[in-house]
């Protein structure tokens, strides 16, 4: 029904498969767009923050997503800036991947203040000192850039092509791709290091608060270090889940490989320097505040947080995943290479839920206690709301966009039916059947 | 917000922000801007869609 | 970077006398028009702007000892000007006053991101997760001079800046710029039975409170009264409010402090 925007060469499941998957992950979407709605209506007492947990779940979330979105600027920088000509296979889906974390963050932010109404009072009586002012600008203007960089792969769709303009438009875009990519790059490092910022400053928190350069804390350049590691990670675990639904390869192992090793080796220093920054933190700064290090992970009855957390996100989610990553067999492998692209982003999942939720656990007057929180069924709701819209996302382009260009030739179409994608046999031609331009061996 | 606003204060930090904040946008503004106008002007000269 | 006559209002609060009635709760809601819900047993989700805890020594019978501690919100200084809160607020709706040293919030301005709430060590700032409902005919006992909040947006104690613009109002129309001290004071001051609680000027000489708690202005405010300390004052915070106690436990759990420093020298 639909094969006229299915691009050339490729094969899709028939249009009623295509729909139940949309309609299942529709289904989850809109429990999430019914809390959501609940909390614009009814205001965030729908959830189970409080006053000592003024961000909870979501701004985890926002964090989470944001620093995973992070391969799509650094594909982005070793594509057009570095110009490792390979990534070319899997830039497009790092940009998708990157449109779907950064506008689900925003939905997210959009929600999850008191007076959304008032939204805009961030960027109208803006405060140049806070880190989240900073953040919003820069996000918002990175968003605009991952759309005009995600644009042309829109405009490929076979039948907008056929539209001169938009096929001129496309051409042109990718011309100068390299300009947007680098002004991504430049908003990306200052945002990915404000939200690192955001714990950072917090004078008043000693768990959060680190000394830096200048006006920047180290967890500035920690958390954009620790985006342009994971994020290429992220965008591999996506690849592989993509490969593994649509039962397709889709990306060459050098390309993936290439990618796993820039990242292992990026993950590498980023947890040399962590470590260094936690070794101080924890020997200097913290007891200038009058904290031991082991205060911050015991003597919480009630509350999870113990040294166990540190010694999964930094050993099993740090220097593990980037040691397996290093090695050619530990890339090659691919239960190996799964289980390191796993690890990092479960590791960078971590930190962010350490530097926020952790920060605003821990008592920081000697008289009160360590305060808990578990999140509300609305806030786990509007958090899942974006993964299906995200699932939605990439389906839909999957199926009508030539996002993956070594998709056709991986998957020649007149190989015998070794993918299982169309269920029935073809006897009528509108249901995604092949093109007529092919070869003749069907129907 | 604007310098005609009562709470401005011409200080290093509002240049260095708003510096890089402007020059970021107009970088965007004028590449889409340059790819929309190259895109009729194409169109003109009869360059057309071509597939590929 | 203050001026010539800039002043810093500040309380002194003495723990020894403090009997943790809670007259000063409850004199700073009605003036302060702060809302309360039917079931109010969930103290994390109570709008308090000040609040007494109750601090023990922690030691058993019969050698445990109690004090009670009202904190209000202790109007940080931080370094120039650099109250914790107030550098990290996105839309500028709060605002370290240098003439007044008054930290303020702006209920129009603010639209709940609650960066400030993470940002403060004191949970002196509270959200209003619900609108305020008040119960029929209560209305009519709010503050005037107090503007009600809303839903969605942070407040916390103003040093009943309300009193401060009413006596600058009064002493203009009585063709004075200065006011004295007893003109300016705060609800919890007057309400407290036991005359705990002392505010003023801490720049003025002639005020109470500078007297009493004798500011260092060369080691950024720091008491040299030894029964004096300020919350968390090593985060370098320089709040307001300098308690002061006779019991040397008391002064200990104002701060935090590393084993090896507690067998040392005693802090102020």
């Amino acid at each position: 029904m639909d094969s006229a925007l299915i691009p050339k060469g490729v094969k899709r499941c028939p249009i009623g498969q295509f729909l139940l998957w949309i309609g299942a992950n529709g289904a989850v979407l809109s429990w999430g767009v019914f809390a959501m709605l609940l909390i614009y209506i009814k205001g965030l007492n729908q959830t189970n923050m409080n006053n000592a947990y003024g961000f909870a779940l979501w701004i985890w979330a926002d964090l989470a997503v944001i620093a995973l979105g992070g391969g799509a600027f650094f594909t982005g920088f070793l594509r057009y800036i570095v110009g490792k000509d390979e990534i070319k296979n899997i830039i497009n889906f790092a940009v998708l991947i990157g449109v779907i974390c950064y506008t689900s963050a925003l939905l997210i932010l959009g929600f999850d203040v008191g007076q959304p109404l008032r939204g805009w009072y961030i960027f109208w009586h803006a405060n140049v000192h806070s880190m989240l002012t900073e953040v919003a600008f820069c996000l918002s203007a990175y968003l605009i850039v991952l759309i005009i960089e995600y644009v042309p792969v829109v405009l490929e769709n076979r039948q907008i092509d056929k539209v001169p303009f938009f096929h001129r438009l496309g051409h042109n875009m990718h011309e100068i791709m390299a300009v947007f990519a680098a002004t991504g790059v430049f908003l990306s490092f200052f945002h990915q290091g404000s939200l690192g910022g955001v714990p950072g400053v917090l004078f008043g928190r000693p768990f959060g608060y680190r000394e830096g350069v200048f006006i920047w804390p180290w967890t500035f350049f920690l958390f954009t270090w620790s985006a342009a590691a994971v994020g290429p990670c992220f965008t591999i675990l996506i690849t592989k889940l993509t490969e593994k639904i649509t039962r397709k390869k889709l990306v060459k192992d050098n390309v993936i490989e290439l990618l796993a090793k820039i990242s292992g080796w990026m993950i590498l220093f980023y947890i040399t320097a962590k470590i260094a920054d936690t070794v101080y933190w924890a020997t200097v700064t913290a007891p200038s505040k009058g904290f031991t290090f082991m205060q911050f992970y015991t003597d919480n009855p009630g509350s999870l947080y113990g040294l166990w957390i540190l010694i999964l996100e930094i050993g099993i989610c740090g220097v593990l995943p980037a040691f397996i990553l290093i090695t050619n067999k530990g890339r090659k492998n691919q239960a190996t290479l799964l289980l390191a692209v796993f690890l990092a982003v479960l590791g960078v999942c971590l930190n962010r839920w350490v530097m926020v939720l952790q920060v605003l656990a821990i008592p920081v007057l000697s008289f009160e206690s360590w305060a808990t929180y578990l999140p509300s069924w609305q806030e786990i709701a509007t958090t899942i709301l974006p993964v299906a819209y995200g699932v939605i996302m990439i389906s839909t382009s999957y199926r009508y966009l030539p996002i993956f260009p070594q998709e056709q030739e991986l998957n020649p179409i007149d190989e015998p039916a070794s993918e299982a994608q169309s269920a029935e046999p073809e006897p009528e031609t509108t249901d995604a059947g092949p093109e007529p331009e092919l070869s003749p061996a069907e129907s | 917000m604007l310098p005609f606003s009562f709470e401005w204060i011409w200080d290093p930090s509002h240049l260095v922000f708003h510096g890089g904040l402007w020059y970021a946008l107009s970088i965007i503004g004028l590449g889409v801007t340059y790819c929309v106008i190259k895109a009729v002007y194409d169109i003109t000269k009869g360059k057309g869609g071509q597939h590929h | 970077m203050e001026k010539e006559n800039a002043k810093k209002y500040g309380m002194v609060i003495d723990l020894d006398k403090c009997t943790g009635c809670g007259a000063c709760m409850v004199a700073c809601m009605a003036e302060n028009n702060v809302p309360f819900r039917e079931d109010e047993t969930d103290k994390l989700l109570s709008v308090s702007w000040m609040r007494v805890y109750r601090l023990t020594n922690r030691k058993p019978f019969p050698d445990t000892e109690e004090c009670f501690l009202p904190r209000p919100c202790q109007h940080c200084e931080g370094h120039h000007g650099h109250s914790p809160c107030v550098s990290v607020c996105p839309a500028t709706a709060t605002d370290y006053d240098m003439d007044t040293g008054i930290v303020s919030q702006i209920y129009p301005r603010c639209f709940g991101c609650r960066y400030c709430m993470a940002a403060c060590p004191y949970h002196v700032r509270q959200f209003n997760w619900w609108d305020p409902i008040w119960p029929d005919g209560m209305e009519r006992m709010l503050n005037p001079g107090v503007s009600v909040r809303m839903r969605g947006v942070v407040e916390k104690c103003s040093f009943c800046i309300q009193r401060y613009q009413a006596a600058k109002e009064q002493a203009y129309m009585e063709e004075r710029r200065e006011i004295e001290e007893d003109e300016y004071q705060t609800a919890c001051t007057e309400a407290c039975p036991a005359g705990a609680i002392i505010f003023g000027d801490l720049n003025n000489p002639e005020h109470a409170v500078h007297q009493i708690a004798r500011p260092d202005p060369k080691h950024e405010g720091r008491s040299k009264n030894p029964r004096a300390f300020r919350l968390l004052e090593r985060l370098g915070t320089n709040t307001k409010i300098y308690y002061l106690s006779s019991r040397d436990w008391v002064r200990k759990a104002g701060d935090n402090y590393l084993k090896d420093e507690l067998k040392g020298k005693t802090h102020s």
